[in-house]
């Protein structure tokens, strides 16, 4: 589903990714996991097409289509959605106003006509339920005054409602207690299936103990130089990095 | 002749037109004197100094419009608050139409200001009152020296205005270009209460110049909310000087929506008299092509204890600019006083120009007072944000614009209003997003 070949990035010409090669295929779970400052948050970015980061080289596509062009809205409207690490604050915008919006507006990029308000509401509710959200909740401003976990809840309501093919997982894990993170990570798990795929970035490997990965990819210094399965985080947990670094090294 | 001349030569002739023992007489002569001997403000004077007046002067206005001109109402129904009941004093070009307007005289006054000025019964208050609070600045004077229309408000002693009161003034273009003049006058007594909407609205592409003075006098425990629409066509200018007198304890709040027109200097100053006053003073200004607007506020604390909030938000697109010169003067009696002052401004595009100057004279040493202001563009961040859910980058860019406006809009106690004020700014704006309010 999702291809990256060699991929180079930087930002006001200094390069950040440095020749990422990663394959992502439905119904898998991807984590990429790395210290401070590798390019996690970056690679996040880089696919969701965020224009402060210029790809320099590489191939990117999503289903054999090049998305390296396209405008982030572009993208989301061919199934990439980004779960924020840091949501952004929209007053007087209510969270259903907001989703509705970006439903709608991904419906008429593909020439169908807006969702009915029946229909939106049943799954407005549908998908609140699913992570336990409040209805009133709903009706607040977008991610104003929201706390910390109430904004990755939210983000990833927005994931429901949105249905992606592929969704990032920005540091998901920031900033939640263990309960917000439980329900975080059972709303996801209860979205994913066999078309569509997670790619997890995270610091920590506690969220990997809620989603379980197929994959664990450690990336430092702008390139992926460790791969391996679920038990490579818990060695990571336990060790931290500077053994692969060394490991690199020899 | 340039304006001026043509002005003060025309006075003389308007002079003889008005009756000699108008009660106003001698203040209409002081005012004409005044205007002549200062003229029209130019740049060199510090309240003026990023606003020219020079490209709206150079046109020769009819002063005094021919004749009582009709408009249909379906043509204007736009622009009333339709959806809901209201009071209305409407004009057209200049003069007052009993056909679109609902006034009262039933345990208030709703009315017109050249009959409060003609008639005994409202001599002691027109004499209390009139152009007691107006500054004494050229275009203040030759308003007071022309005027003769407008609207007069009277709400007596804990009389609470059931519905809105909209004061609207059309031009209609059967003039080639039209100097327009009103002067309004509203009191508003002891723990009385009142809403009011004012509006000018050019209906021709035709060159409109409104110089507008309102004074405003809030009694003890008075509760004032005003609105001021100005969304007029690309041709029409507008400058407009409001006074507010606020006694112990009354509250009162002027939002300005400054959203069209070619040029527009708005002068709102309060003065507070007693202790506990209120004021607050809100704006959202929306501009693109090469409109202008200028706010210059000024509020006053002459007493202690009292409070002032400002908060203006200003969106300008394309080569438009736009001036924040507020001011807030503490004096040495208003202890206990706090003032806040907001202004925050993005600029759209490259051209797009802001000159903001907050001032603060403050004399008292027991106050909390506060400004801030940011020129900024877009935040990229959010903007990125919206389109990674598949928003389309104009429409993010709306919403956001909307975000931005909202601490303003928000606070609009008239819901038909608020309604009517975002389906303008959803239009300015270019895009049709599904948000309520």
């Amino acid at each position: 589903m999702l291809h990256i070949k060699d991929l180079h990035a930087s930002v006001n010409e200094k390069d950040i990714l440095k020749g990422i090669n990663l394959e992502v295929h439905a119904g898998e779970v991807h984590a990429i996991m790395g210290p401070n400052g590798s390019g996690k948050s970056t690679l996040a970015s880089v696919i969701a097409g965020k224009d402060t980061f210029e790809m320099t080289k590489g191939e990117l596509t999503l289903n054999n289509e090049d998305i390296s062009e396209l405008d982030p809205e572009e993208r989301a409207h061919r199934g990439v959605f980004m779960s924020f690490q840091y949501p952004v604050e929209i007053p007087g915008v209510s969270v259903t106003n907001f989703i509705k919006t970006a439903i709608n507006e991904t419906r008429k990029a593909k020439g169908l006509k807006d969702m009915p308000a029946s229909e939106m509401l049943k799954l407005i509710k549908e998908k609140a339920d699913l992570l336990d959200i409040d209805r009133k909740f709903l009706s607040r401003s977008l991610n104003e005054g929201f706390s910390g976990g109430e904004k990755k809840r939210n983000e990833i309501f927005q994931m429901a409602m949105l249905d992606p093919k592929l969704a990032i997982l920005d540091e998901t894990d920031s900033g939640l207690d263990i309960d917000a993170l439980k329900i975080v990570a059972n709303g996801v798990n209860k979205l994913r299936n066999k078309d569509n795929a997670v790619v997890v970035i995270t610091h920590y490997q506690r969220l990997l103990d809620h989603i379980i990965p197929d994959f664990v990819h450690v990336l430092m210094n702008g390139k992926i130089v460790k791969t391996g399965t679920k038990e490579l985080a818990h060695e990571l947990e336990e060790k931290g990095y500077d053994w692969i670094k060394e490991e690199i090294n020899a | 002749m340039n304006l001026k001349d043509k002005l003060v030569s025309s006075f003389l002739a308007f002079d003889d037109y008005l009756e000699d023992d108008s009660p106003i007489h001698d203040i209409r002569n002081k005012a004409i004197k005044n205007f002549e001997e200062n003229g029209f403000p130019t740049k060199k004077e510090e309240d003026w100094k990023y606003t020219s007046l020079k490209p709206i002067l150079n046109v020769d206005y009819s002063i005094f419009p021919k004749g009582e001109n009709t408009v249909e109402l379906k043509d204007v129904k736009q622009y009333f608050l339709h959806d809901i009941d209201t009071f209305k004093v409407v004009f057209i070009d200049g003069v007052y139409s009993s056909f679109l307007s609902e006034t009262t005289h039933d345990s208030m006054d709703i009315c017109l200001i050249s009959s409060a000025l003609k008639n005994d019964r409202y001599s002691a208050l027109i004499e209390t009152y009139y152009n007691k609070i107006a500054g004494e600045d050229s275009l203040t004077s030759l308003n007071t020296a022309f005027a003769k229309e407008g609207a007069y408000i009277h709400i007596p002693k804990n009389k609470e205005v059931e519905k809105p009161i909209e004061i609207i003034n059309f031009v209609t273009g059967k003039e080639e270009a039209l100097m327009a003049q009103p002067r309004n006058l509203i009191i508003v007594g002891e723990n009385a209460h009142v809403q009011i909407i004012e509006r000018h609205q050019s209906l021709t592409d035709n060159a409109v110049l409104t110089n507008s003075v309102t004074e405003i006098f809030a009694e003890k425990r008075a509760f004032i909310d005003y609105y001021k629409i100005q969304n007029n066509n690309s041709t029409a200018s507008l400058i407009d000087s409001t006074y507010i007198s606020q006694e112990r304890e009354s509250n009162c709040c002027v939002h300005t929506f400054s959203l069209g027109g070619k040029l527009t200097r708005n002068n709102l100053k309060f003065i507070q008299n007693g202790e506990h006053c209120d004021s607050t003073l809100k704006g959202i200004t929306i501009l693109k092509d090469k409109q202008h607007v200028d706010h210059n506020t000024l509020v006053q604390h002459v007493a202690p204890n009292c409070e002032s909030h400002q908060d203006y938000k200003g969106l300008y697109a394309d080569s438009s600019t736009g001036v924040f010169n507020g001011k807030v003067v503490v004096e040495k009696e208003a202890q206990k006083t706090n003032a806040f002052q907001q202004n925050n401004n993005i600029l759209i595009d490259d051209k797009a120009t802001v000159n903001a100057k907050p001032q603060l004279e403050i004399f008292a040493d027991d106050v909390k007072c506060s400004h801030g202001c940011t020129i900024g563009q877009f935040d990229e961040e959010a903007l990125f944000y919206l389109r990674s859910r598949g928003i389309a980058k104009n429409e993010a860019q709306a919403l956001l614009m909307y975000a931005f406006a909202n601490t303003v809009l928000e606070s609009v106690k008239i819901s038909a209003l608020k309604t009517r004020i975002n389906r303008i700014i959803a239009k300015k704006i270019g895009v049709n997003i599904g948000f309520n309010v």
